[in-house]
């Protein structure tokens, strides 16, 4: 029986024959949803010599994979990709379809919904089956969680961030088929990834860093802005933002922290000039000990976060780096 | 002569957007409290659109879906140098989805005519989906990159694109008519001049609503959407506050006291 049901499917990606941890975290969830739909999880991936990969995505809990292997496509092909995912779903109709929140999957996920004439959910930080079986994606929105569902149309899409989701235990003995794909050769060549360049990151990475500083719009300017680097500094912390922030230029989009940005759970979080807006509290949500600095005494920030002060960030933060370097100079010399 | 299109969205001032409210009966946002604006990373598109401008027998066309207010952006757009602006507004069109608004805004490009290049900000400030861009392309069969953050070269066939990634970029070779969404490093977008202000007033938009675009009611607006709100629920804190108070020397020496308890000083 479990077989004949609509299978779960997780786009899996990798990066220089690595699986990307979202890719496996993904592979969990789906395994719990296909758990309790009765039915079987598939994956789909592209690469050249990715055998390998292939094997840990049975480990990870997949019953059946899709290997697309071609030297052409060792790099991410936007058209190919969509062309045989399409193709292989018009075949199998997948009842869900989960795809990470990458650059990739941000620029597939809609290629595949909009031609699958079918709906996609962007950024969830959950995902649950509702009374129908039918899956709730959640996405924080304006003071609370929505419900985002897909009622009439198959797959049921979503991209999820790395983060979101625990990463399953690998189980080298799990079994499962790995299914070669016929690459298609008459592809439209309207477009073509020519080359990939990856540079190393300057700063402290947000996902390993213990201790994050966040800046928000409260920084007011560029020189507000710079305050909360040097904070972060200070501190040998990681650099964090909100989408104001971003949208104002002091920082990069990379950076971003929360919903449709990074998902991190840092030792230390100290969020700066921001209001606490779901759409990036839910990105820290898990931070063993929260601080806020923010001038309203009545921003929502402070009911989500351990430790509150109420002040000018541009005033405050200078002091706090004073003294935090004081106190550093002080540990050092005795 | 290149045609570009560029599509901007209305949006709820980001400055203001925490007093925007959920209604709770239609479960859609309820935007009037809040002015709208252009959505920022729209115009990195509008520039990006002006400056080929600036080297190209160029035209540009302002394209956007919205309530009859969100003309005021399309004006904006007019008064920055675009040549015709529209705007797609019909009750029908309401309660839309990425996909719905997608493929009306496809239904409009399709009638405003010729297009070889289609500008749109990556994202949008409110909804937060990426996926209007993309979803156009697809529409209209047309090749599509996102996250554009540099335009290499550019010819009247081929565009070589830089488009942002994990840590880096990926280099791209597109064939045009071809759509492109833009983040903030492809450009500094400039701001309205008094002369484009007044030049601007002669400039009349074009209204279509649901009739002049000859689409079908279920295809458009909520209908016309796969996805639903289906519900909507509050977040509880899972943290209670304490507040660090005092003069300010007070403030910082108490937070000091903090985080060497914490460990990380």
């Amino acid at each position: 029986m479990k077989n004949k049901q609509a299978p779960v499917w997780v786009i899996a990606e990798q990066v220089d024959c690595r699986i990307l941890s979202v890719s496996f975290q993904l592979m969990g969830q789906a395994c719990k949803l296909a758990d309790a739909l009765e039915t079987t999880v598939e994956s789909v991936i592209f690469g050249d010599h990715i055998e390998e990969q292939a094997q840990q995505l049975i480990a990870a809990g997949a019953d059946k994979v899709y290997m697309g292997i071609s030297p052409q496509l060792e790099l991410y092909q936007p058209e190919i990709y969509t062309e045989i995912i399409v193709k292989l779903a018009q075949e199998r109709q997948p009842a869900i379809m989960l795809i990470g929140s990458t650059s990739m999957g941000r620029e597939l996920a809609p290629l595949i919904a909009a031609r699958l004439q079918t709906g996609l959910t962007a950024h969830c930080i959950d995902l649950v089956l509702d009374a129908d079986n039918v899956l709730e994606a959640k996405i924080p929105a304006y003071g609370g969680l929505l419900s985002i569902i897909c009622p009439q149309k198959r797959p049921q899409m979503a991209t999820v961030a790395q983060g979101v989701f625990p990463s399953p235990e690998l189980d080298e003995n799990r079994t499962g088929e790995i299914i070669a794909l016929d690459i298609l050769c008459d592809i439209l060549r309207r477009l073509q990834t020519l080359e990939v360049v990856r540079e190393a990151s300057d700063g402290i990475s947000l996902e390993s860093a213990p201790i994050v500083v966040a800046g928000g719009a409260g920084a007011g300017d560029p020189e507000g802005w710079d305050k909360i680097a040097d904070l972060a500094s200070a501190l040998n912390a990681a650099l964090g933002c909100t989408r104001p922030a971003v949208d104002e230029g002091w920082a990069d989009l990379e950076t971003m922290i929360g919903q449709s940005g990074k998902m991190i759970c840092p030792e230390l979080y100290i969020g700066v000039g921001l209001s606490g807006e779901q759409q990036h509290m839910v990105g820290i949500a898990d931070a063993r000990i929260m601080i806020a600095i923010n001038s309203d005494a009545k921003s929502p920030v402070f009911d989500q976060v351990d430790y509150g002060i109420v002040d000018d960030c541009r005033e405050f933060v200078p002091e706090l780096i004073k003294k935090i370097k004081e106190y550093q100079e002080k540990q050092g010399t005795c | 002569m290149l045609n570009i299109v560029v599509c901007v969205k209305a949006v709820p001032d980001p400055k203001e957007a925490c007093n925007i409210k959920i209604d709770p009966n239609t479960k859609t946002l309820m935007r009037c409290e809040v002015p709208l604006v252009i959505n920022p990373l729209d115009k990195n598109a509008m520039e990006a659109a002006l400056q080929l401008k600036a080297q190209f027998d160029a035209h540009i066309s302002v394209l956007s879906m919205g309530p009859p207010e969100a003309g005021n952006i399309v004006k904006e757009c007019l008064a920055l140098g675009a040549d015709r602006g529209f705007l797609l507004s019909d009750p029908a069109f309401g309660g839309a989805d990425a996909y719905a608004t997608a493929f009306t805004l496809a239904k409009g490009i399709e009638k405003i005519g010729s297009f070889d290049v289609i500008f749109c900000g990556m994202a949008s400030s409110d909804g937060s989906t990426e996926w209007v861009g993309p979803e156009i392309a697809v529409f209209l069969n047309i090749p599509v990159v996102t996250m554009v953050k540099e335009i290499v070269e550019f010819d009247k066939e081929w565009w070589k694109v830089k488009a942002s990634l994990e840590n880096g970029y990926r280099l791209m070779q597109v064939k045009l008519p071809a759509a492109f969404t833009v983040t903030r490093d492809l450009n500094t977008p400039r701001t309205l001049s008094f002369s484009g202000i007044i030049k601007a007033r002669k400039k009349e938009i074009t209204r279509w609503g649901l009739k002049e675009l000859a689409v079908p009611a279920e295809a458009v607006g909520l209908k016309g959407s796969p996805t639903v709100v289906s519900n909507l629920s509050a977040t509880e804190s899972k943290r209670q506050v304490e507040m660090i108070s005092g003069t300010r020397e007070e403030k910082v020496e108490q937070l000091v006291q903090k985080l060497t308890d914490a460990g990380v000083l």
